[in-house]
């Protein structure tokens, strides 16, 4: 059976430089920080007390209090942002519900919703009073289920979770459902909402993020040598991704074309990366022979690049390995140098910032370079602190998740 | 002060304490305007709820209340009316 093609029709967006697809290209594109300081709890007490929030976020402008308040936060950004790609794709009009699918990522689910609910009961006298919502709004499929729920999308319907990269294995999984003719329409990408005391408290437990506290703008600082770990991020981006021949027949938009995937494991260590990066090698290997293409065909790869001392220098190593001369020949950029990580999110928000780059023909900048790594080849070009123009063919997106799994994403250009 | 009770004890349309809390929290829960919490209103066929509503409110009703009601009970509190008069039985 010959594979099917599939392209992009529909995009949707919450991040923390906007809240639609627009303002989230136009905060990419000026290389625009979204940190601050959290507010959405009393972070007096713990070691980073900032983030990257959705700025302005009411969920009365979003959904009637009823609906809103049986969905935990990472539930309320998939359904806003979905909403906006469902919109934007005009999928609503004549098209086959039974045939459309929903694929989520989440690496977490629930988190605000656990801990409350966990800490009331521990303040309590032993008598379980757990809210009957507790376990739909927690559950990291509450966000699929809910935007099937709305819109009557009958066809497969799942949440991936692989921690950071969990919305990098929803597209592929999308992606492979329509190749394989098992749904014609997926709406897929991935939220989180984890900047609760439990996600700061658990992250910085690891010694993975940033304590630059002074300088919240500047902390998420990808290949500067003064790096000191990643910005937790939160929101949501949301594609639709389509069958060609039904995109063709129904008039739609395209943005691009999903061209191929890649999965690894580094099998190496639950959250440390392996130094060598042969996992990550490995994932784009897998990927660029799945989309047929070699590496002088890409132009950009949006890098996880999280702003780790060893993530970072991993993951140019293995860029190397894979790409050699070709290397010097790319475009590489961290966009987590603005959004922060949204992990379970990231890879939705960064398959949005490499499509957008293939439409604009603009690369999004690393922003917070100051001081070059001399551990990392200064003849790399990593699109530091500005945009840059080129016309990008393709691009990929790299995501790699605690556990070792990595995953990457190859967009091309729509040719017909 | 004296002024706000006398107009409060003059409304002839004054509800118990009992029953304007039970009102609340429907009000609260479901989303529905107070006008529609009459005492004939099923929560399911007239309010709105789903089973997970329903159990979330006899929850709301025993902790505002300081009450425990089994599920045997529960079962029986479809209606605004059958709640006010349960809890105005059993609250402590």
């Amino acid at each position: 059976m010959a594979l099917r093609r599939v392209v992009v029709t529909g995009l949707g967006a919450i991040t923390p430089l906007g809240k639609t697809v627009a303002e989230y290209w136009d905060g990419l594109s000026r290389g625009v920080s979204g940190a601050a300081p959290i507010t959405r709890f009393d972070a007096s007490k713990f070691k980073t007390r900032f983030a990257c929030e959705v700025k302005g976020y009411n969920p009365d402008d979003y959904f009637e209090r009823k609906e809103g308040r049986k969905m935990d936060l990472f539930t309320q950004f998939a359904v806003i942002a979905s909403d906006q790609a469902i919109a934007d794709a005009g999928l609503l009009e004549g098209v086959d519900k039974d045939r459309v699918g929903v694929i989520w990522g989440s690496g977490i689910g629930g988190l605000r919703t656990f801990q409350e609910e966990c800490v009331a009961f521990g303040r309590g006298d032993g008598t379980p009073r757990f809210n009957p919502f507790f376990i739909p709004k927690m559950i990291a499929d509450s966000s699929s289920g809910n935007i099937s729920i709305k819109h009557g999308f009958r066809g497969p319907n799942f949440v991936t979770t692989s921690a950071c990269a969990s919305s990098s294995d929803s597209i592929i999984a999308a992606f492979n459902y329509i190749r394989l003719n098992m749904a014609d329409v997926i709406v897929t990408g991935g939220s989180e909402a984890a900047i609760t005391e439990a996600g700061v408290g658990g992250f910085n437990a690891i010694k993975a993020m940033s304590e630059r506290n002074d300088a919240p703008e500047m902390a998420s600082r990808p290949y500067d040598k003064e790096r000191d770990g990643f910005v937790l991020g939160e929101g949501a981006g949301a594609l639709i991704l389509e069958e060609y021949e039904h995109a063709k027949a129904r008039g739609a938009k395209i943005y691009a074309e999903l061209l191929g995937g890649g999965l690894s494991s580094d099998a190496y260590h639950i959250t440390a990366p392996d130094p060598d990066g042969n996992g990550v090698v490995l994932v784009m290997k897998n990927a660029l022979r799945d989309a047929g293409i070699t590496p002088a065909d890409v132009d950009y790869i949006n890098t996880h690049g999280t702003s780790t001392p060893l993530g970072d220098g991993a993951e140019v190593k293995a860029i190397q390995k894979v790409f050699g001369e070709d290397a010097y020949r790319l475009n590489i950029s961290s966009t987590k140098s603005m959004t922060g990580h949204l992990l379970g999110g990231a890879g939705a928000i960064e398959a949005l910032a490499s499509i957008l780059a293939i439409q604009h023909g603009v690369v999004p900048p690393t922003i917070n370079h100051f001081t070059d790594d001399p551990e990392l080849d200064s003849r790399l070009n990593f699109t530091f602190n500005q945009a840059q123009k080129r016309e990008v063919n393709i691009a990929i997106s790299n995501t790699f998740g605690f556990g070792g799994h990595n995953t990457s994403v190859v967009f091309g250009k729509f040719r017909d | 002060m004296v002024l706000f009770v006398a107009e409060f004890s003059l409304n002839p349309t004054e509800m118990s304490e009992i029953a304007e809390k039970v009102k609340s929290i429907i009000v609260d829960k479901l989303g529905v305007e107070p006008s529609e919490v009459t005492p004939e209103a099923s929560f399911t066929n007239d309010l709105g709820a789903d089973s997970l509503d329903t159990v979330e409110l006899i929850m709301e009703f025993e902790k505002e209340f300081n009450v425990s009601i089994p599920d045997d009970q529960a079962e029986n509190i479809g209606t605004v009316g059958q709640a006010i008069a349960y809890l105005e039985e059993h609250a402590k």
